[in-house]
């Protein structure tokens, strides 16, 4: 056995995984169905709760992925080839996309001529907030999307195969043009899928509180996956506690730094105290939905932070994954926070539909995920930092890197 | 002849950092726990050979960084609901929202300041003395030599079977550490 080879001849349990995801998601999506005849508003609102939240862990992993073309380290070289595969399933997530603008009627107020008739700042903000407009702009940021991660990809793939170290360079360079490209879609994607929820509400910290949280969402699946990975061969030989440490400090950076961008949007707009900008908070705060702010305070940012300060939790996979776990899903109910109190001014409500959508489209993502997963060796071992980042990992008890080793 | 008491301990001279890192493992398996390593650069295999002890720093950096946070809370309030109560765009005196920036930058900046502290307190330096330094040859060890000193505080420590085990280890020379 050789570390090149691919990961389905290397890993024959993936095989099963996605059989079972997709069956699975297969269920979910039949008994979702029946609530498009049911409530279609209430389908569309939580299709779009399940939609960005796959979509967070997609392009999370292919920002962190052009992040560490930049940075380096051994965390990104452990991780890059799960990465790969998430970034991969952007057509798939393309596809997904489709039925968000269908429905854009059901869930966009200012797609209604008789409601931006009646509200003059509605009227103002049309040259921007226009059905047409707004699908031209999805289109643009799902070509970038598309493009970034077919050509990181590709390139990553051609230095699996020939080890040219020019390859490497390349990458650099798309990805510094990459992250840049990522952070202003990102923005305006959040812009017009979640902020125009409320078009009269207005905050500019609102693109990089979405982008963190996908960052978040990344990290925690990268780290199941790795823990998951790291149990059997070959990672099992390959993969250490600095791996996991590393990892483990990194997500404790986004969960801080999702908190900072959530308080800094809370604290500016308490602070100015405006009736259009506090609004937002009025529906959440001043309702039972408040009982889910209070529990994303605790579960979104105190436990995790608490517990991801400690050293002995970081270093110890069994209890990395359960953080990362828990973290996966209060990035749902951060999502559910910001879509579905916009519908339920009123107070807390939960559908059955938000259980069944995000159940529906995580394992059908899962799937496309190991399926990608599989069509690769499980490391870049060409990458020029390899070495470097797994150690002496022959000595260990690995396999060799390929067959034909080099003298 | 030094006595007993006023000796430090007893010093190998490696040429390498492979050869300091095996003495080291050996001197732990045949039962010493009171030594250092000392080497031109850091080397983290010496770290675990030495049988790393545990650090309290963690707990004083917490302890810290608590009391800055609990600190920095009590003196906005103190200052904005007690001691100067002014009236902020109608808000209450005690508006805690507007408390955390400067409570969190307080938690870091104690947690700091006590991990940089704590590090100096626990570790003793700075120190102008060392007894390591009266062995000559000892300035060699921030050039190309590797040294493993086994202290006479160690509660297996004998000047003559040690020195006799240090000598198993293949070093270049081994020195009496005078304290």
């Amino acid at each position: 056995m050789v570390i090149n080879e691919t990961a389905d001849v290397a890993i024959p349990e993936l095989a099963g995984v996605q059989r079972r995801a997709f069956a699975v998601g297969a269920v979910a999506a039949l008994v979702s169905a029946i609530g498009l005849f049911v409530n279609v508003d209430q389908f569309l609102q939580s299709y779009l709760m399940a939609f960005m939240w796959c979509l967070g862990v997609t392009l999370g992993c292919l920002a962190l992925g052009m992040v560490h073309q930049l940075s380096g380290g051994a965390w990104g070289v452990v991780l890059r080839r799960p990465i790969g595969a998430a970034a991969r399933v952007l057509p798939v997530m393309t596809a997904l996309f489709l039925p968000i603008v269908v429905g854009a009627r059901h869930l966009y107020i200012w797609t209604h001529a008789d409601v931006v008739a009646a509200d003059e700042a509605l009227q103002h903000k049309q040259l921007y907030l226009n059905t047409p407009f707004w699908i031209v702009r999805a289109i643009l940021y799902f070509a970038v999307w598309n493009a970034l991660s077919y050509v990181l990809n590709r390139w990553s793939a051609e230095q699996d195969r020939t080890a040219d170290p020019r390859i490497a360079r390349k990458m650099q360079l798309v990805s510094a043009g990459g992250l840049v490209a990522y952070g202003v879609t990102i923005t305006f994607a959040s812009f017009d899928w979640l902020m125009s929820l409320e078009p009269r509400w207005y905050s500019t910290i609102y693109g990089v509180l979405v982008m963190g949280g996908q960052g978040l969402s990344a990290l925690a699946f990268l780290i199941v996956t790795i823990v998951w990975l790291s149990r059997r061969a070959p990672l099992d030989r390959i993969i250490v506690a600095s791996h996991f440490h590393d990892v483990g400090n990194l997500m404790l950076a986004f969960v801080m730094l999702w908190a900072y961008f959530s308080f800094s949007q809370y604290l500016i707009i308490w602070a100015g105290n405006l009736p259009a900008e506090i609004a937002w908070y009025q529906h959440r705060l001043q309702t039972g939905w408040r009982a889910v702010g209070v529990a994303l305070v605790l579960f979104h940012f105190a436990v995790p932070f608490v517990l991801l300060l400690s050293r002995v939790i970081k270093r110890t996979p069994d209890l990395l994954v359960k953080v990362a776990l828990g973290v996966l899903f209060v990035r749902l109910i951060d999502l559910f926070w910001l879509i579905a109190p916009e519908f339920h001014m009123q107070g807390l409500a939960i559908s059955w539909l938000d259980v069944a959508l995000p159940i529906a489209l995580a394992a059908v993502w899962l799937g496309c995920f190991v399926r990608q997963l599989r069509g690769r060796a499980i490391l870049p071992v060409h990458d020029p930092q390899f070495d470097e980042a797994l150690g002496r990992i022959i000595e260990r008890g690995a396999p060799p890197r390929t067959r034909t080793s080099e003298p | 002849m030094a006595t007993r008491s006023s000796i430090y301990g007893l010093m190998a001279e490696f040429d390498d950092p492979a050869a300091l890192v095996t003495a080291a493992q050996r001197a732990r398996q045949d039962g010493y726990s009171c030594m250092d390593g000392y080497a031109p650069y850091p080397i983290e295999e010496l770290h675990h050979a030495l049988g790393s002890p545990t650090t309290r720093l963690p707990l004083v950096v917490l302890i810290g960084g608590l009391l800055g946070c609990g600190g920095g809370y009590a003196m906005q309030y103190w200052m904005s609901a007690v001691a100067y109560p002014l009236n902020i765009g109608g808000k209450p005196l005690h508006s805690w929202p507007a408390f955390i920036p400067v409570t969190f930058e307080c938690t870091i900046l104690a947690a700091a300041l006590s991990a940089v502290l704590g590090m100096l307190a626990l570790n003793g330096l700075p120190q102008p003395y060392h007894p390591v330094f009266n062995v000559p040859r000892f300035a060699l060890a921030s050039r190309n030599r590797f040294f493993l000193c086994i202290e006479a505080a160690d509660p297996k420590f004998d000047l003559e079977q040690t020195r006799r085990f240090l000598e198993t280890l293949n070093p270049r020379e081994v020195s009496t550490v005078a304290d």
